[in-house]
């Protein structure tokens, strides 16, 4: 396998363990809480790898959690295009702000993502979010670091095993 | 100096297109989110892509499957033993029940004989298990791991041991999605057993709470009532246990009673439910006097089933 092929391997394989992890139940009180992990890990490949992704890329993926989770077709392809558009527009700054700052960044993306959700629910006559489910941003924030080390550490380890 | 300013514009133009590729997507989204809206396009889409769905929910499902295992098989021996004198015993309560009820339900037979309103109560069912998932905390739904193939279609009731937990509202080839009674958007007829007492019980999204709204200030409701379905609109069979009371209010208006009432099925516990198949003659409004046209034998198969509406 090339080195190629295995960042190809890492890139769609964390994207499907994303989608995967955002079907797993948690226990019922923290269910609200759950951390959007296809955005979580759609915006480290939008730093680090902004060749592969795209806004129709964030479309398309969204559109397929969509299809698994089953809101309303074309919510969270509406919002991973918002949460993608804005990384793009400031990948150089988010790129080299220390771990802290991009933590708080992130939490500020997935606050104005949980901001729209709400504003898109309410047009839609869904049910709304609970209050809990504003926490969310913020345990998204605080996991960025831990997935930000490891995406990058699995990174760096297919770099360096490569001919 | 030429060059950079040849980059900036590059930069600049890129900017501006990929300002405009973000409007063209994001209308996409919104007649996207209308279209599915409007004309219920998820439930289909999904449908032509259960090759892909199903395996992921399956897969999804896995860990708690796995750790559900993993529970049984640390069980202890003493436990197990427990368990198994508790259930013994609970069947031997449940046959003597069943043994006193069937002379009832002779008696019963007769009478209505005697009124000539016999019913055909056929209570089959299918079990079905259900796939540990959470598709939108929001809402209550649960994925059954049985769907068209084995012959579930939407609009099947599901109950477990205690009472009714909600309705098919989805069929694909070997899943199926249940909106459960807890969920916002569900309501059942029911009626309180003690007197008879008709109402619509909601749906809160909370998984341990149904609220009965706007019930007069007189409304004869006490805690510990027990509500069955009334079988009104034909969708739930009537006397099945729904919840019982648990809390009653004024509103602050004082012209309503509200009442909220705990679900006597299991729902966030069970992990196999019984899908009723229809029934034979349910009980509700006379069916919507048939279309003049041409005979019913000609119409296409699909036709049939768009007959009552269920919400999402």
């Amino acid at each position: 396998m090339s080195r190629r092929t295995r960042e190809q391997l890492l890139f769609y394989g964390s994207l499907a363990l994303a989608l995967l992890l955002m079907l797993v139940p948690l226990p019922q009180a923290l269910e609200p809480i759950k951390p959007w992990w296809p955005a979580l890990v759609l915006i480290y490949w939008t730093i680090e790898d902004a060749d592969h992704v795209g806004l129709g890329f964030a479309f398309g993926f969204g559109l397929l959690a969509d299809l698994l989770t089953g809101v309303m077709f074309g919510d969270q392809a509406l919002r991973l295009l918002v949460i993608v558009f804005i990384s793009l527009r400031f990948r150089a700054r988010l790129r080299f702000f220390p771990m802290y700052q991009q933590s708080a960044a992130v939490g500020v993306l997935l606050l104005n993502d949980a901001l729209l959700r709400t504003v898109i629910r309410a047009l839609a006559g869904l049910p709304l979010p609970s209050a809990a489910s504003w926490l969310a941003p913020i345990l998204g924030a605080l996991l960025w670091p831990f997935l930000f080390l490891l995406l990058d550490s699995l990174r760096a380890r297919l770099r360096d095993t490569s001919p | 100096m030429a060059r950079s300013s040849d980059h900036e514009a590059n930069l600049f133009s890129s900017r501006a297109r990929g300002t405009l590729r973000l409007l063209a997507y994001l209308i996409l989204a919104a007649t996207l989110m209308v279209l599915d809206h409007r004309y219920h396009g998820l439930p289909r889409a999904r449908a032509a892509a259960a090759v892909v769905v199903e395996p992921v929910w399956r897969l999804a499902g896995l860990p708690v499957r796995i750790s559900d295992l993993l529970a049984s098989a640390w069980t202890t021996r003493s436990n197990l033993q427990a368990d198994n004198r508790n259930l013994r015993e609970q069947l031997l309560l449940a046959n003597v029940r069943i043994a006193r009820m069937q002379s009832e339900v002779r008696q019963n037979a007769e009478l209505k004989r005697l009124l000539e309103a016999a019913r055909s109560l056929q209570m089959r069912g299918r079990l079905a298990e259900v796939i540990n998932i959470a598709l939108d905390p929001f809402r209550r739904r649960l994925v059954l791991n049985r769907g068209s193939r084995e012959g579930v279609h939407v609009g099947q009731v599901a109950i477990d041991a205690e009472g009714i937990m909600g309705q098919v509202v989805e069929v694909l080839p070997n899943t199926s999605v249940v909106l459960l009674i807890t969920d916002p958007s569900h309501a059942i007829p029911i009626l309180d057993s003690r007197t008879g007492l008709r109402a619509i019980a909601y749906g809160t999204g909370s998984t341990e709470m149904l609220e009965v709204p706007y019930l007069s200030v007189n409304a004869n409701v006490r805690i510990g009532d027990h509500l069955l379905s009334s079988g009104l609109g034909g969708r739930f069979p009537a006397g099945f246990p729904v919840a019982v009371v648990s809390r009653v209010e004024v509103s602050q208006s004082g012209e309503f009673r509200r009442v909220w009432a705990r679900p006597s099925a299991r729902i966030n516990r069970s992990n196999q439910v019984l899908l009723l198949r229809d029934l034979a003659d349910p009980i509700g409004p006379p069916a919507p006097a048939a279309e003049v046209g041409p005979p019913v034998s000609l119409a296409s198969q699909g036709s049939r089933r768009s007959a009552a509406k269920v919400p999402r």
